[in-house]
């Protein structure tokens, strides 16, 4: 039986079952907030959210608007510092970020610095890193949730903010950030994509009901492969939109927005 | 210890050990009375072309009252390290682009511009894109490092993110092979602000402060500052201070000046007493699309009242003070 859902809904559930139960997971608010709520809520119990501004262990009673303000740390288990938080991930403790950006490459490189221009004069600039270089730099795992386009799917970043796996294998290691840490699976309105082993470039692992691979290339600014082979999305279930719907976000602060 | 590289951002503030020391050196130990009013506070110790911080997390736990003062004042040329900075940046914008000078001169960023999920700031887009302030990239945790390296004395800390980053290339970075284990570090130069003022839940007239909840990077900034002004919800007597001394997580010494400022990280948020008012901090948004309609917002909000209580008396007052109560603790219906 098919349940109405939207892309939104959908991209959640994606994300959510990719976390693990009994790992770390450093959030952000809006849908990875989402994301670690619902895998709380069905296969991973034992999730510990983390958020950068420094609340350990929440039990969120509702979405919170800023990774800094008092629901990140409601009834947690520690209000500690950002440099507490990060140093944690240096030590290697914590399994999973989500980050987002205005552009992705192929490497799973991200921009939230500027858009157009150069650095000192930029024709928009943005926030900047924030914890994102950080957070990809000292997690193990980095999943990035975002909508699908050529504007954001770009062959080359404007200004590499965050590093994915830079420019190819062992770039990461030449650098210096800590080995085995990368970027992990990206979740799009359009399908679920992760990485080849051997080039580290982005491919495609699934695509969502109804979406062509056609039109995943078409919204791609740079060559995809594709797992072998590939499958479909699992929509969500009755069960992970109704706890989406009524204990997750009720105010539909994230799944509203499509 | 073998340099790699180093990115070409400027470096502002000066990371040197030696000369904060000797600046601490002559800095008062007494357990004097520092109690005075914002304006005071900011007049006597906030001068034009300061390196300055602010202490929270953009729209959680800000000194408001002290940032609203220093546009007011209209200081010019400051340095701002931009930790996670949103309200408050914005803020501190407005005294740029309008006709009054410069605020802002130069920024540190690790996050500037945006609100997080409330949006981009139109008026911190256009100061940040006029080529009138310079500016150095870091991330939310080396900025905290260089706070951290200040507030712990020594000239640098290493740390394993940054590199291989654009964000490493244009901040003020090194890189080195690490002596011990021939791992590759970033190098974070300590950050000794001129000036930085935090809003706290509770403190003594001399200083000794309390926090509940995180404490983003605000015990380091207290450390590293030379100058620290405190506002905070209520003054309490020294007899509270020391009747549960392990509370206390910034020790008088490191502070100038204390101002007791009710609701005064209004309108952002503040841990266990009011949350942050969304429709005000919409309409600041706004407002800041078009220059006139900005222009005589802050007439109205910024420079037409004398100080923060008749600012936040002019956004509803203590009826939505004690609706912001309402939110915070969830007594209400919304968030």
């Amino acid at each position: 039986m098919s349940v109405g859902y939207n892309a939104m809904e959908l991209m959640v559930c994606c994300a959510a079952r990719l976390l693990e139960d009994g790992r770390t997971a450093a959030v952000g608010t809006g849908v990875p907030c989402a994301a670690a709520m619902l895998a709380q809520r069905t296969h991973a119990p034992s999730l510990v959210i983390l958020f950068e501004a420094g609340g350990i262990a929440p039990q969120l009673p509702t979405m919170p608007i800023s990774v800094g303000d008092s629901r990140a740390f409601h009834r947690a288990v520690m209000a500690t510092s950002m440099a507490d938080i990060m140093e944690t991930c240096q030590r290697g403790l914590i399994d999973y970020t989500f980050l987002g950006g205005a552009q992705i490459d192929a490497y799973g490189n991200l921009n939230s610095t500027h858009i157009g221009g150069e650095h000192a004069r930029p024709r928009v600039r943005l926030p900047g890193s924030g914890g994102a270089n950080d957070l990809a730099s000292l997690c193990w795992r980095i999943l990035v949730v975002t909508n699908h386009d050529r504007r954001r799917f770009v062959e080359k970043v404007d200004f590499l903010t965050t590093p994915g796996y830079l420019t190819g294998p062992g770039a990461r290691e030449a650098a210096g950030l800590p080995p085995g840490s990368g970027p992990y699976r990206v979740i799009t309105d359009l399908a679920v994509l992760g990485y080849d082993d051997d080039t580290k470039r982005m491919r495609i692992l699934s695509l969502h009901p109804g979406v062509t691979l056609a039109q995943v290339r078409d919204a791609t600014g740079f060559e995809l492969g594709i797992r072998d082979p590939l499958t479909a999305t699992d929509p969500p279930t009755a069960e992970e939109l109704r706890l989406l719907r009524e204990e997750v976000d009720p105010l539909r602060y994230v799944i509203g927005r499509h | 210890m073998n340099l790699l590289s180093q990115g070409e951002g400027a470096l502002f503030g000066d990371p040197s050990s030696n000369r904060a020391r000797q600046f601490f050196a002559g800095k008062p130990r007494a357990l004097t009375d520092k109690v005075m009013t914002v304006r005071e506070a900011v007049s006597r110790f906030v001068h034009d072309g300061d390196y300055f911080a602010s202490g929270g997390f953009g729209c959680s736990r800000i000194a408001t009252a002290v940032l609203h003062e220093i546009v007011r004042q209209g200081k010019q040329r400051l340095q701002f390290a931009g930790h996670t900075a949103t309200h408050d940046f914005q803020i501190l914008c407005a005294g740029n682009g309008l006709g009054r000078g410069a605020t802002i001169a130069a920024v540190d960023i690790s996050y500037v511009v945006g609100l997080e999920a409330r949006g981009l700031s139109p008026h911190a887009r256009r100061v940040m894109e006029s080529g009138e302030v310079v500016f150095t990239e870091w991330s939310n945790f080396t900025l905290a490092l260089r706070f951290k390296a200040a507030a712990m004395g020594v000239p640098f800390l290493p740390a394993r993110s940054l590199l291989g980053s654009d964000t490493f290339r244009y901040s003020a970075a090194h890189a080195v092979v690490c002596p011990f284990t021939g791992e590759k570090l970033a190098l974070i130069p300590a950050l000794y602000p001129d000036v930085a003022v935090l809003h706290v839940h509770e403190a003594d007239c001399h200083g000794n402060c309390r926090i509940l909840g995180t404490t983003v990077s605000d015990l380091d900034i207290a450390r590293a500052a030379k100058r620290v002004l405190i506002t905070c919800e209520r003054l309490i007597p020294n007899d509270e201070i020391r009747r549960d001394p392990s509370r206390t997580v910034v020790p008088f010494f490191c502070v100038d000046a204390v101002c007791e400022v009710p609701y005064g990280s209004y309108p952002g948020n503040m841990p266990y007493e009011y949350y942050s008012d969304e429709e005000h901090l919409h309409h600041w948004l706004a407002a800041e699309k078009d220059l006139e309609t900005y222009r005589a917002f802050l007439e109205r909000y910024l420079y037409g009242v004398t100080d923060f209580e008749e600012y936040w008396r002019r956004c509803g007052g203590l009826s939505r003070m004690q609706e912001l109560r309402r939110q915070e603790l969830l007594l209400s219906r919304h968030h």
